[in-house]
């Protein structure tokens, strides 16, 4: 089996370059119980990172937007992790025994969230073949697209992401490499909050 | 009628014809929001004139934003319905989100304080 090795978008992969700074780093077993039991884990690390996060945005008397930014700022970052774990959580495959993990990045004009999972090659095509299409299309064609479609077929990745763009200004980016294991691939989601 | 599922709340007065969703929906698929999506249902067969209030639906995931586009997709497919959604401007998904939901069904009445 060829290598599948591809990046699309801007993908900085900055946890390779983590020296210092602020960061979160959290994993994931996804085999270590079902998925109805682990479910409820997405809200709580969700929100755990968004509640992290608002340290960095205090509020001040001085200035009266800054409650307001803390609060989308929170509500973004919960939205976004949410959205990622649960997407791991569903299209990660569990028989591969290998970690979900997702980072949170503090840097000083964005909040990056990267997200990691093994996937089959198969499954890996298929995904990369459908952020491919998120990707050159317009976000809130696309969107309302999918809304219409979301009343016939129930596979909602495509609107969390579709979300991300048009709702809170993401970027997003995706990086597909091949693992030493014959026919595994771990792919990323990195997700560009600007703050 | 009520569910109260712990993280949510949702309750249906049948005498103001009003829904009301309460706390965060992070529901897994369309599969696990049929509760909730047949509440709404059952509201927009019974009446001409229905309100959802989400003002204090702090969280809603991406399988819950397509659960409520379904939702409006079959009501503007209902003649003479008036649709009333409020939202609070407190909770910032509200402000986002319920406004591209407003282009799937631009008569349904949203009204965000």
């Amino acid at each position: 089996m060829t290598d599948f090795n591809e990046v699309i978008g801007h993908f900085s992969d900055l946890r390779n370059c983590l020296t210092q700074g602020e960061y979160l780093h959290l994993g994931f077993q996804p085999n270590s119980s079902p998925l109805k039991e682990r479910w409820r884990n997405n809200g709580l690390s969700a929100d755990f990172m968004a509640d992290y996060v608002t340290t960095f945005f205090p509020k001040s008397a001085e200035d009266p937007n800054s409650e307001t930014r803390q609060i989308e700022i929170k509500s973004a970052v919960s939205f976004i992790a949410n959205e990622l774990l649960e997407n791991a959580m569903k299209y990660s495959d569990p028989s591969l025994k290998k970690a979900i993990s997702i980072s949170l990045i503090l840097e000083e004009t964005r909040i990056v969230i990267i997200e990691s999972n093994a996937a089959k090659t198969v499954q890996a095509r298929h995904y990369r073949d459908f952020v491919q299409k998120l990707e050159q299309s317009d976000p809130m064609q696309m969107y309302l697209e999918q809304l219409e479609a979301k009343a016939l077929d129930d596979s909602s990745s495509g609107l969390g992401f579709l979300t991300m763009v048009n709702d809170y200004d993401a970027k997003l980016a995706w990086q597909f490499q091949s693992s030493e294991e014959q026919g595994i691939i771990t792919v990323s989601t990195e997700v560009s909050l600007p703050i | 009628m009520k569910i109260d599922s712990g993280d949510y709340v949702l309750d249906y007065d049948e005498r103001s014809d009003k829904v009301q969703i309460i706390g965060s929906l992070r529901l897994n698929g369309l599969e696990e929001y049929a509760p909730v999506l047949d509440v709404l249902r059952e509201c927009l067969t019974s009446t001409t004139a229905m309100t959802v209030d989400l003002s204090t639906l702090e969280f809603l995931n991406s399988s819950g934003i397509a659960m409520l586009s379904k939702f409006i997709i079959e009501a503007r497919s209902k003649d003479d319905l008036s649709l009333t959604l409020l939202g609070s401007s407190k909770v910032p998904w509200q402000g986002k989100s319920l406004k591209n939901l407003q282009r799937l069904y631009p008569a349904l009445k949203l009204i965000i304080d």
